[in-house]
């Protein structure tokens, strides 16, 4: 497995140091999640708010076969659009048969729907592990989404399945038509999922698979299959993104085909992958990040997806640990009172990386818009992409900005090091 | 229906051979440096629109020549400046890295060429058909494209098996740190034989693009359905990978004939029963079902034999 999976399984229990502030960290979250509408109360930001909270579910939930297990799954939006249609259908049969079951239950029969079809086929996919797993997910991804448009009864065909949330027998009177019920029905659901999630990881299955990631010989010499670990992670992984799914559903009164597809599989490996994958905070990070930068810079550029892709192969060649890796990679520092020795190098490497970043921006965008001639509006300063003074710039940017902050990151190497020599001495880094 | 089989096979081999074409070069480089190149779908795309524009510029036969050359380097380039960094952080690392470059050269060829389907038009010289049969006129660059693939087909049988580079490059399959004692520069060849992969996929691009649809979703299309191939075939085996490449071909290519249903094989169903997923799955064709026919094979195979068809070890 890769070295930045197994370091460090559980640093936030660790960071913890005691049970108060583990649990202060906690009830922090939780407030941030109940004020967080009062302070944003706008439609807009109500709707995001909602979006960032299925999307940490279901990255969580990816985690726990990324992360915990080692399976490294191309089609987990599976689960997720499969939770989703039986959180429509179940809406639907609760509104024709007059059934008491209120809305706020509705992600738990989700759920169910994502574990149904991991209990199906889990067996079988997790026969292997690595890369033939990478591959058999990622063909019963497309199995699935190309099925579901044959099934029509089912799945609805191209349009999907609609349900009307507002029908369903109310619960403390709440009808969920407006968009901050729903928000605080999703923020109740992350919180209940991401606790146990987190529990999850603290069981002696968690554990387990901890140990089956990281070498799985040694799992089966002291007596437990991997193959059944693997299962029982698979079925978790599919229960908490059909919840999610579930959400979704809720939230957009629809499911369809694109729930399932490859493009939603591939964003929660980049929402899990760039957060990190080995700290339990990391998809969380990763998710939060992602559905911002896919809320804002859809309105800024039409290319907002390979920018994406930039970032995910960034985060791949230079900082596997993700960006809750980077930023836990401090923590020694911290302790250690040495981080004042990098604090400079990085200072000095801002401006040309950010020079770089803005050149490799200017060349995509003059790229992107050469042929309809819109001007680039870079930070508030306005190209033209058909001029050559734009391309002169770019290049010098690009060229310029690479030459310069790779000597900045040469320095900030030569400080790493040294900060890193000292907390060593002082006992705060093995 | 003879005339059916007979284009069916034909157009069967035909799509087998070009599958062969990427496949092999993919099943290469698993075995040699454990890494499954989720982006070799990619640079088979990057091979047709490269071929696409070098066409327009210089015309088809130096294109053919030029386009799969460009994609070779391109390849070379992320073997040597992306997967030799990542290396040190495991497989699913180098995994991640073509899966990011898959999406980032998807969004890179969509924003030069656009989204739309390109006019790439097969070559003058060989838009003829080549003979007619049972009244169907069979294209001859359909039989120029099967030569070309049987000729790398030949070509690389002979370089791996007969040659002293082809003796290197299999030792390095399988024991590539004794081939270093050796005094064989490893990493070179590693990069050598990435690159000649990538050029390979590049070739099957150019030549495939005139026949096929040249769009920016071609690997996206394409991709899964190669993994199916060496997974089914058996993951690091090139036989393996063959004859996954000719079933898959062949099924899909007569799936996609085939118009019959259940229905019209064993009569409609009563229409008092009201719509359901049986009516659903029995008044489908064959037809409609050939996309999902590849990753249903996938699944009978992983269940009966979990390592594929001519798989030997385990990952």
């Amino acid at each position: 497995m890769t070295a930045a999976v197994t370091s460090a399984s559980h640093p936030l229990a660790k960071s913890a140091g005691s049970p108060l502030r583990f649990y202060a960290i906690w009830l922090i979250g939780i407030a941030a999640l109940i004020i967080l509408p009062l302070l944003f109360s706008s439609g807009g930001s109500l709707t995001s708010f909602s979006l960032i909270g299925i999307a940490i579910v279901f990255a969580l939930s990816y985690n726990i076969l990324l992360g915990q297990t080692g399976l490294l799954s191309f089609g987990h939006a599976v689960h997720y659009g499969l939770g989703g249609f039986a959180a429509c259908h179940m809406m639907n049969a609760v509104v024709a048969h007059g059934w008491p079951i209120p809305l706020p239950f509705i992600p738990l029969f989700g759920g169910l729907g994502g574990l149904a079809f991991a209990m199906l086929l889990g067996w079988v996919m997790t026969k292997r592990a690595g890369t033939v797993f990478a591959m058999i997910s990622l063909g019963i991804g497309e199995l699935v989404a190309s099925s579901s448009l044959i099934l029509r009864s089912v799945f609805g065909g191209e349009a999907g399945i609609t349900t009307d949330r507002t029908a369903l027998p109310r619960m403390f009177g709440w009808t969920f038509g407006p968009q901050l019920q729903v928000y605080y029905l999703i923020a109740f659901w992350l919180v209940l999922s991401a606790i146990a999630m987190y529990a999850l990881t603290r069981t002696p299955l968690g554990r387990i698979s901890n140990a089956v990631r990281d070498n799985p010989e040694r799992v089966q010499f002291i007596g437990y299959d991997p193959h059944v670990v693997r299962y029982l992670a698979y079925c978790f992984a599919g229960f908490f993104a059909g919840i999610a799914g579930g959400l979704a559903a809720i939230s957009f009164e629809i499911a369809n085909s694109a729930y399932l597809g490859a493009i939603q599989s591939g964003l929660v490996l980049f929402s899990t992958f760039i957060g990190g994958t080995a700290y339990f905070f990391g998809p969380i990070l990763g998710a939060i990040l992602v559905t911002y930068l896919q809320l804002g810079l859809t309105s800024l550029t039409s290319v907002w997806q390979l920018y994406f892709g930039i970032i995910f192969i960034g985060i791949v060649m230079f900082s596997p640990g993700g960006i809750a890796g980077l930023l836990m990679m401090h923590r020694p520092l911290i302790r250690a009172g040495t981080l004042g020795m990098v604090i400079p190098s990085y200072l000095l490497a801002v401006v040309p990386t950010a020079a770089l970043a803005c050149g490799v921006i200017l060349t995509i965008e003059t790229v992107a818009r050469y042929s309809g001639g819109d001007a680039i509006n870079l930070f508030g300063v306005a190209f033209n992409p058909q001029s050559p003074v734009t391309w002169a710039v770019a290049a010098v940017l690009v060229v310029g900005g690479f030459l310069v902050a790779r000597l900045t990151w040469q320095r900030i190497a030569e400080a790493w090091d040294r900060a890193a020599t000292v907390a060593r001495d002082r006992g705060y880094l093995a | 229906m003879l005339e059916l089989i007979v284009i069916s096979t034909l157009n069967g081999v035909l799509f087998g051979m070009l599958l062969f074409l990427l496949s092999s070069g993919l099943t290469v480089i698993f075995s040699m440096m454990g890494v499954l190149n989720f982006a070799h779908a990619s640079f088979y795309m990057l091979g047709a629109f490269f071929g696409f524009q070098l066409t327009k510029w210089v015309g088809f036969w130096p294109a053919l020549l030029l386009a799969p050359l460009l994609v070779g380097a391109i390849g070379m380039a992320v073997e040597r400046y992306g997967l030799r960094n990542t290396h040190k952080h495991g497989h699913v690392a180098e995994l991640l890295l073509t899966f990011g470059l898959a999406f980032a050269i998807e969004e890179i060829v969509s924003m030069i060429w656009g989204k739309t389907p390109l006019d790439y038009r097969v070559p003058a010289l060989l838009d003829f058909p080549a003979f007619t049969i049972f009244s169907t006129n069979y294209p001859a660059y359909k039989l120029f494209m099967l030569a070309v693939s049987v000729t790398i087909f030949v070509v690389l049988l002979i370089v791996l098996k007969r040659t002293r580079v082809g003796l290197i490059v299999q030792a390095a399959l399988t024991h590539p740190h004794m081939v270093g004692h050796l005094g064989h520069n490893v990493g070179r060849v590693f990069m050598v034989v990435f690159g000649v992969g990538s050029a390979l996929a590049g070739l099957a691009g150019v030549i495939a693009g005139p026949a096929l649809v040249t769009q920016s979703d071609m690997a996206a299309a394409l991709g899964p359905i190669l993994f199916v191939v060496i997974v089914f075939g058996g993951l690091g085996s090139l036989p393996g990978a063959f004859i996954a490449s000719l079933v898959i071909g062949l099924v899909q290519t007569f799936a996609v004939a085939l118009n019959g249903s259940l229905a019209s094989a064993f009569g409609p169903l009563d229409p008092a029963a009201g719509p359901s997923v049986l009516t659903d799955i029995w008044n489908v064709t064959i037809a409609q079902v050939a996309p999902i026919v590849p990753y249903l094979l996938l699944v009978l195979v992983l269940i009966v034999r979990p390592v594929g068809l001519m798989g030997t070890r385990e990952s």
